[in-house]
């Protein structure tokens, strides 16, 4: 068991995938000489040549459909976007190609690739660099979009993306990549794509989140277990396909529910989640759901404007509270 | 580069103008090289597509068929001298307007004929339609509905082949209004880069919808607009189907030799509108009566009955064939299943899922 951080895992798992399928081929900006905008791709110029670590125009229709032409043939393409807000460049290439061709065709042709690509405010990166638009492609029958939240989970679901037949989105998150987390050394693990993970049991409240707010979910749960709170917390890692079922189990045991997420509060996953409860555990619902969201402003670049815009322990744990207070469980 | 680019036949941008030529005198030469079994086939199966258009065009106003429907009447000696100049190797993508490219490429009439009435026997079990012809076996692969969706998805099979080493082309068909959108650009700018076997075909019937070619491409010229790529371009007058085989078949066999991309303008002209639905009331009379008049299908046929090539039972012959595999093919797409609701879900992804969302609105799937 090493600790490496996030970025070193997925790395990793792109070198190690590489090395195991001839198919693998790397395709995106500045991933080759540049060795990467975020470092993910630092050295595999060097180790596999350009014949395998593309560097491509600033062009993000003609490389991610490219990517979906070559997976059509049986490569698979890795692609990394250098961030989820250039993919709206790629959009119809995802979504009216990606997604749509084994269907439409009959089952005839996979499009066997990934696209990586990162997200997230918190850089001051302001509004058209700072955004979590992955409602837009989990919203897409044909996709599957996969937000893993450690250094495991990013080792684990980047492995099972590329081994995967179908186009699937890895969502990283910029606020992620230093963190650090226990990785089994020779990791082989493929996660199971459409599994949601339970990753602290707990019995008064669930915390669901995905990506940057199931890890921030995970210090709020240890932060309150010294308050004797027991939050169980649900990483739902897999945005689509969505593991109803896991969610629904959580909040039939703890009665109460709280959804954080980092993308905007209308129409946003955590809407489709208290759906999803309200579907399947209306009878044992304590309280309403809870959402805990960015604020529904273009993101600011002034760091007091940016944070008082985002999801943070404190929203989180205000909502966990109020919500337990509210029906008179506990009493933060 | 624009300075090889060659302007052979073709009308300017606009007008069809006075293309009809006499070929009277210089049919045995034009004919001097080529086989005729081969110049028959040819014919035929322009017949083939031409019969099978306008039972198509029949079946869609009688509701048989549903969607959209584009079909390639009028081009038929572009679609033949194309798909002629591929191997059977060679990978094809195409716009909307694809069922004669999926006769020409190898599928049988009845499978597309089955296709447009939605039937599970359609090659794409009905789950595709008019826009969306698709067969692994013949490469043919995909009409597609998203003007210039499918040149990055071209691209990228070219760059699949170079990948490998391996010796197929692939052709991407498009129509003129596709060289005014950014994958247009994307596209042709990969493929000089990474120095890809594909020639994009452009198809120039001079009308984007409704829109002629002045009025939304500043360079109306479309074979000049590659060398903004360095990529090789020519155009190619779409009416003559054997001047469009010889260039398409120098093109693909020069990306194939070279690895590198080529492109090729075939001016044309569809005798229908933009769909079946489109009375094409943006053309003048004169337009209409000049490209009846030049008739690539009737000038073919003239021009090998001058040449004695085709002798009036031949025609016949081939007409009665063409007419009972059209005839053959409605049968059977009138008569095949339509695909069974319970494979509603089979087609989603192709590797099954933990916790699949096979939801209808409403289901219980929490029921306990």
């Amino acid at each position: 068991m090493s600790v490496i951080t996030y970025r070193q895992a997925l790395r990793d798992t792109l070198r190690a995938e590489m090395h195991r399928d001839e198919n693998v081929i790397l395709l995106g900006e500045e991933i080759g000489v540049f060795e990467g905008s975020y470092k993910i791709t630092e050295g595999l110029l060097n180790e596999f040549g350009e014949r395998r670590v593309r560097d491509t125009p600033i062009a993000e229709e003609g490389f991610v459909g490219a990517a979906v032409g070559a997976a059509m043939l049986g490569l698979r393409p890795v692609v990394e976007l250098m961030t989820i807000n250039f993919s709206l460049i790629a959009i119809d290439q995802i979504i009216n190609h990606a997604a749509k061709i084994y269907g439409m065709f009959g089952g005839q042709n996979s499009v066997p690739m990934v696209i990586r690509t990162p997200g997230g405010g918190g850089q001051q990166l302001g509004a058209t660099h700072s955004q979590n638009i992955e409602l837009f492609y989990a919203f897409v029958p044909g996709l599957k979009v996969l937000a893993p939240s450690t250094p495991a989970e990013a080792a684990s679901m980047l492995r099972a993306a590329i081994r995967d037949d179908d186009p699937v989105l890895l969502l990283e998150n910029l606020g992620l990549y230093n963190t650090k987390g226990e990785v089994p050394d020779d990791d082989e693990s493929v996660a199971e794509i459409g599994r949601a993970a339970v990753t602290r049991e707990g019995s008064d409240i669930t915390l669901i989140g995905y990506s940057r707010m199931a890890a921030l979910g995970t210090q709020v749960a240890e932060a309150l277990a010294k308050e004797d709170i027991s939050v169980e917390v649900v990483d739902l890692r897999s945005l689509r396909p969505l593991d109803r079922q896991t969610i629904v189990d959580s909040v039939k045991k703890t009665g109460c529910a709280v959804v954080a997420e980092d993308d905007w509060l209308t129409y946003g996953i955590g809407a489709e989640i208290a759906a999803s409860i309200q579907e399947g555990a209306f009878d044992y619902l304590d309280a309403p759901v809870r959402r805990v969201a960015m604020a529904e402003v273009p993101l600011p670049y002034a760091k007091p404007l940016e944070n008082a815009a985002l999801p943070s322990t404190e929203s989180v744990t205000t909502a966990i509270k109020e919500t337990l207070s509210a029906v008179g469980k506990r009493v933060g | 580069m624009a300075d090889t680019a060659k302007a052979k036949g073709g009308g300017t941008a606009g007008s069809t103008g006075g293309r009809r030529r006499s070929r009277k005198d210089d049919t045995s030469s034009r004919f001097a090289d080529q086989q005729p079994d081969v110049l028959l086939g040819y014919y035929r199966q322009m017949l083939l597509i031409r019969r099978f258009e306008e039972r198509t065009g029949q079946a869609y106003t009688q509701a048989r068929i549903g969607g959209y429907c584009h079909l390639n009447l009028g081009e038929e000696a572009t679609v033949v001298g194309l798909m002629n100049a591929l191997q059977e190797r060679d990978y094809l993508f195409t716009n909307y307007r694809d069922h004669g490219y999926a006769i020409g490429k190898g599928m049988s009439a009845r499978e597309v004929m089955a296709e447009l009435y939605g039937r599970s026997t359609g090659v794409s079990k009905g789950w595709g339609g008019s826009m969306h012809m698709f067969d692994t076996k013949t490469r043919m692969l995909g009409g597609y509905g998203i003007v210039g969706g499918q040149l990055p998805l071209a691209t990228g099979a070219a760059l699949a082949v170079s990948y490998r080493g391996g010796d197929e082309v692939v052709m991407c068909q498009m129509g003129d209004g596709t060289t005014n959108i950014g994958a247009w650009h994307e596209s042709l700018n990969i493929a000089a880069l990474w120095n890809l076997p594909i020639v994009y075909v452009v198809i120039n019937n001079f009308t984007g919808m409704g829109t002629t070619v002045e009025r939304s491409s500043a360079e109306p010229d479309l074979y000049k607009r590659g060398s903004a790529f360095r990529i090789e371009g020519e155009r190619v007058d779409g009416r003559d189907v054997l001047a469009v085989h010889e260039a398409a078949t120098r093109l693909v066999e020069k990306a194939r030799a070279e690895q590198r991309p080529y492109l090729l303008e075939a001016t044309s002209y569809r005798l229908k509108g933009h769909s079946v639905v489109d009375p094409a009331k943006y053309r003048t009379q004169e337009q209409v009566e000049e490209a009846r008049a030049n008739d690539p299908v009737l000038a073919f046929e003239h021009e090998l009955e001058q040449a004695g090539i085709l002798t009036e039972d031949r025609k016949q012959e081939i007409a009665e064939s063409v007419r009972a595999e059209v005839a053959d093919a409605a049968d059977f797409a009138e008569n095949s299943p339509h695909p069974e609701v319970s494979t509603l879900f089979d087609y989603t992804y192709a590797t099954p899922v933990a916790n699949e969302s096979r939801r209808m609105p409403a289901d219980p799937v929490f029921a306990e």
